[in-house]
């Protein structure tokens, strides 16, 4: 059982050997990286390689850690107790399970996906320490404990919005996604679109390394916004001499919007199209 | 095993402890990877660091400590630097056979017949590794040379050969980390102290639980939501000295509006005096009185100045002194009255600390400061807001 890339999915060396070491001796793997690299879509390609089931937690500013455990809700016993309802003698009832519990008592192995860690509050992830390394928790309302059947795995993302704790980082494998360098872009444009032209995959690329390499971008486009532009490209059938004959005059690509992101980004391109322009005249 | 390595990533400043080094023990027993040094190298790598910019720092421990380490021969391929290979032309073939190739002028050509002249060297030599030098000493540096797998003429389809650590990837992630809007942000955010002010528009949960099992019917309870309380007055230099930082105050403004409701902020040249503006093109015609600004806003304001504190000493320790009017009173005066009003205050300088010694006025100012004048670095942001808020 063996995390080796799959058909849609273009996996570097060392990530494999992270995943690997995470999946096997079941310990959280953190996954950091630019955003648009891929990080999230690992969680479910590894579950797919497993054949395992995917449990998603997507982490949003307002979570907290205990939403993941299990959360009682009050107001609705509340309410049944007002209408005389017989379901309010059981306290168990009202305890919604969270993903972490779902994880612990899945019946296959699941791979538990907690995504964008950095986005809640600072003491989140301190608050999962016991529960990702025992792999356990007590339901006070009911005195049970949640015991994982089989250790989940586990795969973190993070933006680097927040240092997490360095307790934390203690339990985890770490992999940072580094933006794909020529090569390993053309297989993941080939994995996606696997009847594109090699010419023009070829010359989109190097547009789009020209465009990150420009000095000053807010926000350099990634993996994600390439891909996206080539299904554009290929949408609108432009046709290749747009690319191939690029006038050095128009510095702003073809069907910029999905590069670039940012007003002041095309801006900024507006801006040496129109140097290159003057020089040239 | 191992424990040296262990010891010199502590010492080289990467906090690895005993708990990722049983990791890795347990790791390399449940034979997680195959016995190659790269997959070690890449275990090592997840296992031991846990934060971008120290993996340049581990791949230069990991090059010393490994130092020997041979590489897997699959694609045992090196990218063989060009001039290197001239050299080595030179070397084995004779002036005249280079020309002779050189006049045909394919280096193509010149690498085959190089290629085939090593071979021979290969056969005739045992070993063949002498010529060039055994592991250690070759051109390559340490990575151990064997010339059957040379690869001669166009690029190795993996480049896995040279030795992935020592390729040195990561280096650019490893800087002083760049300060934008989102770190700056970050370094503010410890200046929130949540308040619970306003209408009562939230439903108190708690409170309604509580409320309803005392009287026996539902009482609902609202509160005011919560949101940050901290007042901030911000004063920022603008012009002359102030040009080259205009970027990075441009990303502090941006991202303390976005972090404070109750932010008020004005500009200022060189210095404050009696004067301050809220429109850089209306500087001269739209004044806000400094009085004004200090009665206005009470001492619970903390104030932050955003300023080079370069210029003459004058500007700030004689009236009149000031480059653009006439002052009646000296910027001294004007930054003692700021900071009795608000006792919560902070001088933020983008000039890097190592030369705030170079000009008398810097010296002046954080003096009038009391010593409280902090680089625009994530550090010093972090001090500047540890400051701010113990002062309160």
């Amino acid at each position: 059982m063996r995390f080796e890339g799959t058909n849609d999915y273009v996996a570097t060396e060392d990530l494999k050997v992270a995943v690997n070491a995470a999946v096997t001796l079941r310990r959280p793997l953190l996954v950091k990286g630019e955003p648009g690299t891929g990080k999230t879509v690992l969680a479910h390609e590894i579950a797919g390689t497993l054949d395992a089931p995917l449990i998603e937690w997507h982490v949003k500013s307002t979570t907290k850690a205990h939403q993941g455990l299990y959360e009682y809700d009050a107001v609705a016993r509340l309410r049944d107790g007002q209408l005389g309802d017989e379901r309010v003698h059981d306290i168990r009832n009202y305890i919604k399970k969270g993903k972490l519990w779902d994880a612990f008592t899945s019946p296959r192995l699941p791979v538990l996906l907690i995504d964008e860690i950095d986005k809640a509050d600072i003491e989140f992830p301190n608050d999962l320490l016991q529960e990702l390394d025992r792999m356990s928790f007590d339901v006070y309302e009911t005195g049970e404990t949640i015991t994982a059947l089989e250790r989940p795995i586990v795969v973190i993302t993070s933006n680097n919005e927040k240092e997490l704790p360095d307790a934390f980082l203690r339990r985890c494998f770490f992999h940072y996604i580094r933006f794909p360098d020529r090569e390993t872009m053309e297989r993941i444009v080939d994995v996606h679109f696997p009847d594109i032209q090699k010419v023009l995959v070829s010359r989109a690329l190097d547009i789009f390394y020209e465009v990150r390499e420009v000095p000053g971008l807010k926000k350099k486009p990634s993996t994600s916004e390439l891909l996206d532009w080539l299904k554009l490209l290929l949408h609108e059938d432009m046709p290749l001499e747009a690319l191939q004959n690029r006038d050095p005059k128009k510095a702003i690509p073809p069907l910029h919007g999905a590069l670039l992101k940012n007003e002041q980004d095309v801006m900024l391109f507006e801006r040496l199209a129109f140097l290159a322009r003057r020089q040239g005249a | 095993m191992f424990l040296n390595f262990l010891d010199a990533l502590r010492k080289a400043g990467i906090p690895a402890t005993l708990k990722e080094h049983l990791v890795l023990l347990e790791a390399l027993d449940r034979e997680v990877i195959e016995r190659s040094p790269e997959e070690f190298y890449y275990l090592a790598r997840a296992t031991y660091v846990k934060d971008e910019a120290l993996i340049d720092k581990f791949d230069r421990v990991f090059g010393q400590i490994f130092r020997g380490l041979q590489l897997s021969s699959e694609g045992g391929a090196h990218a063989l630097p060009e001039e290197w290979l001239r050299a080595v032309a030179e070397k084995f073939l004779s002036r005249e056979e280079m020309a002779k190739i050189e006049a045909l002028g394919s280096w193509e050509e010149l690498m085959e017949t190089l290629k085939k002249r090593l071979e021979e060297q290969e056969g005739r030599h045992e070993g063949g590794s002498k010529w060039i030098g055994t592991g250690g000493t070759s051109p390559f540096g340490n990575a151990g040379y064997n010339p059957q797998g040379v690869r001669i003429g166009g690029k190795s389809k993996h480049r896995r050969a040279v030795k992935v650590w020592e390729r040195r990837e990561f280096q650019n992630l490893d800087s002083d980390r760049e300060l934008g809007t989102r770190n700056i942000k970050i370094a503010l955010r410890r200046l929130r102290r949540f308040a619970r002010e306003g209408a009562a528009d939230e439903l108190d949960l708690d409170a309604t639980i509580d409320g309803t099992a005392r009287r026996g019917w539902l009482d609902i309870a609202m509160r005011p939501e919560r949101h940050n309380a901290v007042k901030l007055l911000l004063f920022l230099d603008v012009g002359g000295s102030m040009d080259p930082h205009v970027r990075v105050c441009e990303e502090l403004f941006s991202a303390a509006k976005a972090e404070f409701k109750n932010l008020e902020f004005f500009y200022f040249h060189n210095c404050v005096y009696e004067g301050v503006w809220k429109d850089n093109r209306r500087r001269f015609t739209e004044r806000t009185k400094t009085w004004d600004v200090l009665h206005k806003y009470g001492h619970d304001y903390k104030l932050l100045i955003v300023g080079d504190a370069a210029m003459s000493s004058y500007e700030i320790t004689h009236p009149g002194g000031s480059v653009e009017h006439m002052n009646d009173e000296a910027g001294l005066v004007w930054i003692q009255r700021l900071t009795t009003t608000y006792p919560a205050a902070a001088w933020i300088n983008p000039v890097p600390e190592q030369q705030w010694n170079y000009s008398a006025s810097t010296k002046l100012i954080r003096d009038a400061m009391s010593d409280r004048m902090f680089p625009l670095t994530l550090g010093g942001l972090d001090e500047a807001t540890r400051t701010l808020t113990r002062k309160a």
